[in-house]
């Protein structure tokens, strides 16, 4: 009876002297990527709860979350790696791991946090509880070359699936042992520019942009090798110029197909998962950024590259066309649903602040200010393979 | 060679034989489009080389890293863009002058 009652006792003492208790669940951060700050923002209440800065050089950085979502791993364009607490709302610990970074993931079991470089080309592995350096995987494609990784994600069972732009292959690299990864190489085609991991986490695919068409690689059977989808899908037309390139993720995949950006032509593809065909194209009002689907798959929103970053279309996935076409702010760069997708967050850079919409019936249900707003990252991503 | 290739080797050539001085900042753009034109550059070049032009899928525009390139042949670079390579024309958006202006800019100090 008496531990029983000091452990009450204690307890009761923490509740006193602590914040309240609260779960992470809703809760999710934005970028602020020219003053080096992210806000901290609660989903349920749509407001923004804490802001925390000196984070070095956010233009393009991602984050990732620990499988609690407590805490979040940001990875900035100058090779910072940053963990922050969510419910305490401080920065846990940073290193500055490269020159030059583009994203990063974190393995199946919660364990290793995974940075992609850009310089030196290649991928560094951290313990997440700590942030140290546990391995290495340098992107030497040929002797003394190195390339640029991009398409990072993470699949089962601690592997990481990536894609090298000068290489031009597909790396698997499997860290069962973080400080000895074991990587096997597939070719990929011209300049792969992002990937994505499916969300069962069976096929990586990684997008290109020096030639039409996608490499695929199937997870599950590696050793029947890379092969490329949607080749030619441009039929020999001349390219559209490209002033943004498009990222991909597992948000593609809704209904059993996949909506893809095309390169150079203002047109999501539609690929039918089971046979990897093209089932359809979808013409949109630019070139594709973001191309992602609502976590139920009803709807797929697109956004633009310049000229056309003013401008959204949401696809019906039944009706398999656009929908609604709008103008919500100026710069939007990226967009984040709410968990089971009532709302979505768009980040309006030109406009400095984040426009939070219904997906029902597309009205503003308010906006949060941030300065020049990029990526938006719930923690819903948490619990999500390639996210 | 594709045609979009031949007209920027063609460019590019013209250029390489008047040498490398600094580009004419003739008519340079005035105060509000300049603000613009560093937008432009921060945020939309920006998206591949880095809004503090430290590169990133393209590569760096700093002052040292473009120190010994003719300004002509980036001038092209920006107005033609650079086939073969993701960088896209910018013709569109800016005129040759504004390129050059921007160019001049990349290679002293680039405005915030």
């Amino acid at each position: 009876m008496r531990p029983l009652l000091i452990l009450l006792f204690a307890l009761l003492l923490t509740a006193c002297a602590g914040p309240p208790l609260r779960g992470t669940g809703d809760l999710g951060l934005i970028i602020e990527r020219a003053s080096g700050n992210v806000t901290l923002v609660d989903t349920t209440a749509r407001q923004p709860y804490a802001r925390i800065g000196g984070l070095g050089d956010l233009s393009h950085a991602s984050a990732v979350y620990s499988r609690d979502g407590r805490y979040a791993f940001i990875f900035g364009r100058d090779g910072g790696l940053t963990k922050i607490d969510l419910l305490e709302a401080k920065i846990v610990k940073r290193v500055m791991q490269s020159g030059n970074a583009i994203g990063g993931s974190i393995s199946q079991d919660g364990r290793i946090v995974v940075a992609q470089n850009y310089t030196p080309g290649g991928i560094k592995a951290f313990d997440a509880e700590t942030l140290e350096l546990l391995s290495e995987v340098p992107a030497e494609f040929a002797p003394g070359q190195f390339s640029k990784v991009v398409g990072l994600a993470d699949t089962s069972g601690n592997k990481f699936a990536y894609a090298l732009f000068e290489g031009g292959e597909i790396w698997v690299s499997d860290f069962s042992n973080p400080k000895k990864p074991v990587t096997q190489r597939f070719p990929a085609g011209s300049q792969p520019y992002d990937g994505l991991v499916t969300p069962d986490g069976r096929y990586y695919l990684a997008g290109l942009f020096g030639e039409d068409g996608i490499a695929l690689l199937d997870l599950w059977q590696p050793e029947k090798g890379s092969r490329k989808i949607l080749e030619n899908y441009c039929r020999g037309q001349e390219k559209l110029p490209v002033f943004k390139m498009p990222h991909l993720r597992g948000w593609s995949v809704a209904q059993s197909k996949a909506y893809l950006p095309a390169i150079g032509r203002h047109e999501v593809l539609v690929v039918d998962v089971a046979t990897w065909q093209e089932v359809g194209r979808i013409p949109v009002r630019g070139q594709p950024v973001f191309v992602m689907a609502r976590p139920d798959g009803r709807q797929i929103w697109v956004n633009f590259a310049f000229p056309d970053n003013a401008k959204v279309d949401v696809i019906d996935t039944l009706a398999g066309k656009v929908v609604h076409a709008f103008e919500p702010g100026k710069g939007i760069l990226h967009m984040e649903f709410a968990p089971r997708g009532e709302n979505v967050w768009l980040s309006a850079r030109d406009d400095n602040k984040v426009l939070i919409v219904n997906t029902e019936n597309f009205a503003k249900l308010g906006e949060i200010p941030a300065e020049s707003p990029s990526g938006i990252f719930f923690t819903a991503r948490a619990v999500r393979i390639g996210f | 060679m594709s045609p979009s290739n031949f007209i920027f080797a063609l460019f590019f050539l013209s250029t390489v034989a008047v040498g490398s001085a600094k580009p004419a900042v003739a008519g340079e753009p005035d105060a509000a489009r300049q603000k613009e034109l560093v937008h432009l550059v921060r945020q939309d070049c920006g998206s591949c080389h880095g809004m503090t032009l430290k590169g990133g899928l393209g590569p760096a525009l700093l002052p040292e890293v473009l120190r010994d390139k003719p300004a002509e042949g980036l001038v092209a670079t920006i107005y033609y863009g650079r086939p073969g390579t993701p960088m896209p024309p910018w013709k569109a958006f800016v005129s040759e002058a504004e390129a050059a202006w921007i160019v001049d800019k990349l290679m002293s100090k680039f405005p915030q």
